[in-house]
């Protein structure tokens, strides 16, 4: 072991986990709005939507990750579409865990009491009301730990944008690899980060649960 | 597209796929069971336990399995620990995954509303019976969801087993397109493969969902 190795590329390294962070919570940010769509169509009383949202889900959670991602930034340009490497690895990012994302939304709304909605509508809420009030407050309440998991594998899962050219922290890893000789310090390294950033998504679920908790009391 | 080679590979492709729903199966009905059992144990409030406990989440979760594997298995000898590669591969599916399944059965039971757990509790049922009849169903409606979502990661995630050599399928895949020169192929029938063993798990999981609706329905019921 060289741990100099690691300090002499921690700049890189940073910059690296910078993009990374930032790509992964594009990623989370953007799966979050699809995923709660995608639900809200699934447990809505029209059968295309619902149908809709099954395939969705169905889809992307069915191909690999790096074959949506390499469909995008390759395929896509194949028909014209030319979409910047960014673009594609937030992108694939959000379909992918949108679908998971959905999934853990519809089992947590699933779990709220039927009677509240109920009594929201003899109140006089709005659909959207219902939403944004009663169901997503207690939902998201239910599905912190789940979410938690979702936002964490998708960080690691993350690593798979260099195949589209992001220099994210995978990446970086391998060029410090190469360029010193030293993988084992390099990928440490690398792994380092990874943990410091989960440590941090973890003590933030940490945290949302307990202001959640504490509103309900 | 070159089915000769295909159809002459077919007994090895299969066998490996055999392996591969062995490891995955083993691995996450392992994964459910050791994170269900944390989940449980979370609940018993003793602080010491909570924090171990809290590590092993953190450890198991903020990890790359890969990385994991490679302990169990090369790590392993080095404390008397020889396993051979398919057993560590399921022991690490096992642990790495129920880092996860602790998380998601701890928001599971938070859904569950404590005036219900009371009530049975007050009726003289014993603590089992709230566990099973009570507690679990209704936690599972929040939970299964996240859980088949687990299964569909898992499936993928046991690829990284051909690394210690598990003859699973990628496994026997890579040596195919190596000895055949048939890359495109190769990717081809995994695709379809993994495909077939994600959509089993979606439908097994669609029709767990179901049953626990129905038992919930049939216990509403008033006798």
């Amino acid at each position: 072991m060289h741990p100099q190795v690691i300090l002499h590329s921690f700049g890189y390294l940073t910059q690296a986990a910078g993009m990374t962070l930032a790509v992964s919570l594009a990623g989370i940010a953007l799966g979050f709005v699809i995923g709660a769509a995608v639900c809200i169509a699934r447990l809505s009383r029209r059968a295309w939507l619902v149908r809709l949202g099954g395939v969705y889900v169905s889809v992307f959670r069915g191909v690999p990750l790096l074959v949506l991602l390499l469909f995008i930034y390759y395929f896509l340009a194949k028909f014209g579409v030319d979409v910047p490497a960014l673009a594609a690895a937030i992108g694939g990012l959000a379909l992918s865990s949108g679908a998971y994302q959905s999934e853990i939304l519809r089992g947590a709304i699933n779990a709220t009491p039927p009677g509240q909605a109920e009594s929201a509508v003899a109140l006089g809420f709005s659909g959207v009301e219902i939403w944004r009030r009663i169901l997503l407050p207690q939902a998201l309440r239910i599905s912190i730990p789940s979410l938690i998991n979702e936002f964490i594998l998708l960080l690691k899962a993350s690593s798979l944008v260099s195949v589209v050219g992001i220099a994210e922290l995978t990446r970086v890893s391998m060029n410090i690899a190469s360029l010193t000789y030293r993988p084992l310090e390099a990928y440490v390294g690398g792994a380092l980060f990874y943990l410091a950033i989960n440590l941090g998504l973890a003590a933030l679920g940490a945290l949302a649960e307990q202001r959640l908790a504490g509103e309900r009391a | 597209m070159d089915f000769e080679v295909l159809w002459r590979y077919a007994p090895s492709l299969l066998s490996g796929f055999g392996v591969t729903v062995l490891c995955w199966g083993a691995g996450g009905a392992l994964g459910v069971a050791l994170g269900f059992l944390i989940a449980l144990l979370n609940r018993l409030r003793l602080a010491p336990l909570r924090r171990l406990l809290r590590v092993f989440i953190e450890v198991f979760r903020g990890t790359p399995f890969l990385v994991q594997l490679f302990l169990l298995y090369a790590g392993g000898p080095y404390i008397g620990l020889r396993l051979s590669a398919t057993t560590a591969g399921v022991i690490g599916l096992g642990l790495y995954s129920s880092a996860y399944f602790a998380e998601i059965f701890r928001g599971g039971f938070a859904a569950v509303p404590v005036g219900q757990i009371e009530a049975a509790t007050s009726v003289g049922m014993k603590p089992f019976d709230v566990l099973w009849r009570v507690t679990l169903p209704a936690a599972l409606i929040a939970a299964l969801p996240p859980i088949v979502n687990m299964l569909i990661v898992l499936s993928k995630e046991t690829v990284v087993l051909s690394i210690i050599t598990v003859p699973e399928l990628m496994y026997q895949m890579q040596t195919m397109a190596a000895e055949t020169f048939t890359a495109f192929d190769a990717i081809f029938a995994m695709a379809v493969f993994y495909w077939l063993l994600v959509e089993g798990v979606s439908r097994l999981g669609r029709r767990l969902e179901a049953r626990v609706t129905a038992f919930m329905a049939e216990e509403a019921r008033p006798a």
